[in-house]
């Protein structure tokens, strides 16, 4: 990735992160919102291949462990969300549009929605961070497997779109 | 040979583990950057368990999105709650439903007043709280809930150090206690609500006056019944339904201040097997629709806004 493309990942997690937890507490279901920057990474990974999803996931999620509210133990998203981006990579098709199938983003989405919760849910059991029933930890992946499909088509196909146009441009220049 | 020796660039072709010459995608994840990357998580999990190492990490973070924050939720916040008024009153409905005729009245009045009226009230509420507990409040807005997916309950409220908040203050809000100050910047400051899993209150039965502590039990449903549970210290005696339990206060009222309404006794057992009293506690405050909440700061703190002193008035 160049060095713009970093910059606009930075953007859009940025973006997304505030989002999450500013706007869309508002519509929390059960308290759980969709995972923004997870979408971010998961296109990254989508358009950019496993090894730019692995460094951006890691980046966002270590910026997800700091930012205020966050309490969590630092490096538990930071890692969720580096599996995450690895995962996201091997969903991507070498195809000459550049653009993965509407199947192969739902998929990767979902995968990716559910391996990250679960991971950061399992750290959470081994670090006693904080101690919570195993039943409430299923509800919660599940509804943020809910939004994040469902909010898919809608965030998906603007963030694929801006991530090949900027490779575009990368390539012309 | 030649090929190797003549190899574009290091890294794009590679002998793979059979043996054999083929081109590697520069785009698939090296095996170097996924263990480094993990390391690095380990090393951060590590550090951030034992020691506060990486507040000044969050410190400077806090500094540059809680302002961000602040605007989206300034922007936001009028639409969003719009909802929210209505779920309040769904909620009044229930618990008043037995008496018809003030209900009535008073959806007369929540529905003739616009959000302006609201917040006005709110404030009242607020001064009020701040007049019951015998403190001075600094007033302050709810800019971001930590998500579920964090299995924690925190907040972002929009006055930091600037205002005079601490770490280790209690946060109030009309109807009762939200939580405490876990770390400030000089515009924001991070709330551990009480609903959380790591939290922990002294809490005080209003009416037999035993004490005993309140556990946030980590339910995230914003459902508002039975989030906390109370464990009490003598575990001969059982609270009743509809008790008020209040904080007990902590040595220099921190982190908690005492006599702050947390929530009503919903249902109490006694456990056999560890012969504990444990009672089931619906906080007063309606943690799915926070938003204007106080921070409980020494009288005659200097602030860079208006404080709620201990009589109820604002002062600049």
């Amino acid at each position: 990735m160049t060095a713009r493309l970093w910059a606009m990942s930075g953007l859009l997690v940025v973006i997304g992160l505030i989002l999450q937890v500013s706007l869309f507490d508002a519509f929390a279901w059960q308290g759980v919102v969709p995972d923004l920057v997870l979408m971010v990474v998961v296109a990254g990974a989508l358009s950019r291949g496993g090894q730019a999803g692995m460094v951006l996931g890691f980046a966002a999620g270590l910026l997800m462990d700091v930012a205020p509210p966050a309490d969590t133990v630092a490096g538990r998203w930071a890692l969720a969300l580096l599996v995450a981006g690895y995962v996201a990579g091997r969903f991507r098709q070498d195809v000459p549009t550049g653009r993965p199938s509407v199947t192969a983003v739902v998929a990767a989405m979902a995968t990716c929605s559910f391996v990250a919760t679960s991971i950061f849910a399992l750290t959470g059991l081994v670090l006693q961070d904080p101690a919570i029933g195993f039943g409430e930890v299923l509800r919660v992946i599940g509804i943020a497997l809910f939004w994040d499909v469902l909010l898919t088509p809608l965030v998906l196909p603007v963030l694929l779109t801006l991530y090949a146009r900027a490779d575009a441009e990368a390539r012309r220049a | 040979m030649t090929q190797l020796q003549n190899r574009p660039s290091v890294g794009r072709e590679g002998i793979n583990r059979r043996g054999s010459l083929e081109p590697r995608d520069p785009r698939s994840p090296r095996r170097s950057t996924a263990v480094a990357l993990l390391l690095a998580c380990a090393t951060l999990i590590t550090l951030d368990k034992t020691g506060g190492v990486l507040d000044p990490a969050r410190r400077v973070t806090g500094e540059i999105l809680g302002p961000a924050e602040s605007a989206v939720s300034t922007v936001a916040r009028p639409i969003t709650s719009v909802p929210g008024w209505f779920r309040t009153r769904d909620g009044l409905k229930a618990r008043i439903a037995d008496l018809q005729d003030q209900n009535a009245k008073l959806q007369q009045q929540v529905r003739t007043s616009d959000f302006d009226r609201n917040r006005l009230a709110e404030y009242d509420g607020l001064t009020r709280t701040a007049e019951a507990i015998g403190y001075a409040v600094v007033p302050s807005r709810v800019i971001a809930l930590g998500p579920a997916q964090s299995f924690h309950r925190t907040a972002t409220i929009d006055a930091g150090s600037a205002s005079g908040v601490r770490p280790d203050m209690t946060v109030v809000a009309a109807q009762g206690l939200v939580g405490r100050v876990l770390r400030v910047t000089s515009t924001t400051a991070t709330v551990l609500l009480i609903t959380d899993g790591d939290s922990t209150v002294g809490g005080r039965v209003g009416s037999s006056m035993k004490v005993g502590f309140v556990h946030g039990d980590s339910d995230l449903g914003d459902g508002g019944a039975n989030q906390l549970e109370l464990q009490l210290v003598d575990r001969s005696s059982i609270p009743r339904r509809g008790d008020t339990v209040v904080t007990w206060g902590s040595a220099k009222a921190a982190p908690y201040v005492s006599g702050v309404p947390i929530g009503q006794v919903t249902s109490a057992y006694a456990s056999v097997r560890d012969s504990s009293t444990t009672a089931a506690i619906a906080p007063f405050v309606d943690f799915g629709a926070l938003d204007l909440v106080g921070v409980v700061v020494p009288s005659g703190t200097r602030s860079d806004r208006a404080i709620i002193d201990a009589d109820g008035r604002l002062k600049k």
